[in-house]
């Protein structure tokens, strides 16, 4: 393109100021990035499925629920798999290597998740060790854990003392959002160990439906299946119960935008301000392109594409080293937010917005640039 | 031929006719140019003289096409410019008029060869066509071993030597000068006035220029002078100036 030597010719014309500008667009996008991220870890829509059902008491998730409803579930029309977990809380090693572990039903875990995949032999070899436990690709990693280690896990809420555990698989999730942080163990070995007064006793159901368009129809038959029993439940699908859960998190969401919101904000300033200071230094030569025949809309575009660049190349320079630190971030918060993923999505709306912010900043100064008057123009020199 | 009575024929390259320029100024009106007549033919090389607040740059700036009239007509090579809207206007400067300014304009970010090249942007030549007009030119200005130069490595002779060279670049119709040796010392404001003279002799250019400069004016064939927004005939002195029929 022919002009491209005249808007890189004024780009460079101070280079201080435009490798602050870039550093303002890059930190600013780096930010963004950050903060999508974390609020994705949040929101986990993606991780639910359509077709499966969360059952807890409703009095709260840590009300226990009887095992015996596992059957009754089973026998509402469009039920097609249940299984269950309990929560264990246990200290691997000291407090702060945290990570979750449930008690889990071998016979229909994998009906029921089978986007977390153990290959074949591990899950035999599972089945047939009482102790045996699968770990997430992701913790496995973060303690080198291997096959056949034994892993001792201190409980916290049944009677104290270290379990015992035979590390026979290592799970992976299907896809980058699925949690690759959990540790598995059988539910029959923990029901063995566990106090009399506990017994029988699940933390919460999950199930498949055979059609998720029935989902709302199956909740509404569990939930008054158990009416008026002991231990009600509360039937919701799993996306809903994901956002309940971030809810306990508060408005998250909320407060990651309105931080986003005020970082857009001050990098329209900080360029508009310098596009208006570039542009107003150059009035006189504004005008004198227009005096030899650019035109008003050449003059627009002059400016405009300089504050693109400028947005362009600092928003994408922002935009990879978020790429290339994310897995630093995801290591030091992998215990807090097992799930940083880094998507497409995240990257495509930074440049979205880094273009939005380029386009707006220039507008205002490029406006004035097009209806500056040559004639006034001129006589300021 | 240059005439100011209005009496100029149809083959003229610039007509004006009943110009008038007024400016508001608080609630004050300020009648810069008053009916005005202008005839030029093509080749000539007019200097504009007069006192501060004459109307001289006014009346270049409505020749140029760079403001309007409040009243009266210009028309150039045929084209009625006074009733231009802007973006024609814009394209009508890019055809047919060059501008040589007091303080050069030129662009400092970027060299001698794409100052020059500039108004070459606009029409559809090609790269190695753009390259060769714009070495012509520079050869013409005496620049041509300048030309990856930019304008703070140049003196203040050899700037306006390349504002000429991007006046003359597109060969337009006529060029205007606004005092183009008034920011130089004598020996270069010769010089430059030696190119001009060049132009105008050598290349046939119609050149009309402002000038506060009685030697620079003297360069012109003819000299017209301006005083409250008329246009006089004959009141400078001096040979070339009792007439404004054409070449003394």
């Amino acid at each position: 393109m022919k002009f491209a030597r005249i808007i890189f010719a004024n780009l460079k014309r101070k280079p201080i100021r435009l490798l602050l500008t870039l550093g303002s667009f890059a930190v600013a996008l780096l930010l963004f990035s950050f903060l999508a991220v974390v609020r994705g870890a949040f929101i986990l829509n993606d991780v639910a499925s359509a077709n499966r059902l969360i059952v807890i008491n409703r009095t709260s998730i840590i009300n226990l629920i009887p095992l015996s409803y596992r059957d009754k579930i089973l026998r509402i029309p469009g039920v097609t798999y249940v299984t269950h977990y309990n929560w264990f809380g246990g200290i691997y090693q000291r407090e702060e290597n945290f990570f979750p572990q449930f008690v889990i039903d071998p016979e229909n875990q994998r009906q029921v998740m089978p986007e977390l995949v153990v290959s074949d032999d591990q899950w035999n070899a599972f089945l047939k060790d009482r102790q045996g436990a699968i770990a997430g690709a992701k913790t496995a990693e973060r303690f080198g854990w291997k096959i056949g280690d034994r892993i001792p896990i201190k409980t916290t809420l049944y009677g104290g003392g270290a379990w015992e555990f035979n590390l026979v698989g290592i799970y992976h999730g299907k896809r980058p959002q699925d949690d690759d942080t959990q540790f598995w163990f059988r539910w029959d070995y923990f029901e063995e160990r566990i106090p009399q007064e506990v017994k029988g006793q699940i933390g919460w159901y999950v199930l498949r439906v055979k059609d998720p368009d029935d989902a709302p129809r199956v909740a509404k038959a569990i939930d008054a299946e158990f009416l008026n029993s002991p231990n009600e439940t509360k039937t919701e699908t799993e996306s809903t119960w994901i956002a309940n859960w971030v809810k306990q998190w508060g408005n998250i969401q909320v407060l990651i935008l309105t931080i986003g919101g005020v970082v857009f904000f001050t990098l329209l300033l900080v360029t508009g301000n310098t596009m208006a200071i570039s542009v107003r230094e150059r009035t006189s030569e504004l005008a004198v392109f227009k005096a030899i025949g650019f035109s008003d809309r050449s003059v627009l575009f002059f400016v405009l594409a300089e504050s693109i660049t400028i947005s362009l190349v600092g928003g994408l320079t922002g935009l990879l080293l978020a790429k290339l630190l994310m897995p630093v971030l995801a290591k030091g918060l992998s215990s807090i937010l097992p799930i940083l993923i880094l998507s497409w999505g995240i990257l495509g709306l930074g440049l979205l917005t880094a273009l939005l912010v380029g386009l707006l900043s220039g507008l205002l100064p490029g406006l004035g640039a097009m209806r500056l008057r040559i004639v006034n123009a001129l006589r300021r020199v | 031929m240059v005439k100011v009575d209005g009496s100029g024929g149809n083959a003229s390259l610039i007509k004006v006719r009943d110009l008038d320029k007024t400016y508001r100024r608080g609630g004050e009106e300020i009648h810069v140019l008053q009916g005005l007549n202008l005839d030029v033919d093509a080749g000539e090389f007019i200097a504009f003289m007069g006192p501060s607040g004459s109307g001289k740059t006014t009346l270049l700036n409505l020749l140029g096409g760079l403001d309007v009239p409040t009243r009266g007509s210009i028309t150039v090579a045929g084209d009625e410019i006074t009733h231009m809207s802007a973006s024609r206007l814009t394209e009508w400067r890019a055809r047919h008029v060059g501008f040589i300014f007091q303080m050069y304009n030129l662009i400092p970010v970027l060299t001698a060869f794409q100052n020059v090249e500039l108004p070459l942007l606009l029409t559809k030549l090609s790269k190695a066509e753009r390259r060769d007009h714009v070495e012509t030119a520079l050869s013409v200005v005496g620049l041509a071993d300048r030309m990856t130069h930019f304008p703070r490595q140049l003196s203040g002779g050899q700037e306006q030597r390349v504002t000429i060279a991007r006046a003359i670049v597109s060969d337009p119709t006529f060029l205007l000068c606004d005092e183009p040796t008034g920011d130089l010392d004598r020996k270069s404001a010769d010089e430059i006035m030696a190119l001009i003279e060049e132009l105008v002799g050598k290349h046939s250019k119609t050149v009309l220029m402002v000038t506060h400069d009685a030697v620079v004016a003297e360069r012109a064939n003819t000299t017209l002078h301006l005083d409250k927004g008329v246009l006089v005939e004959g009141l400078q002195s001096g040979p070339r100036l009792t007439t404004v029929g054409g070449h003394a």
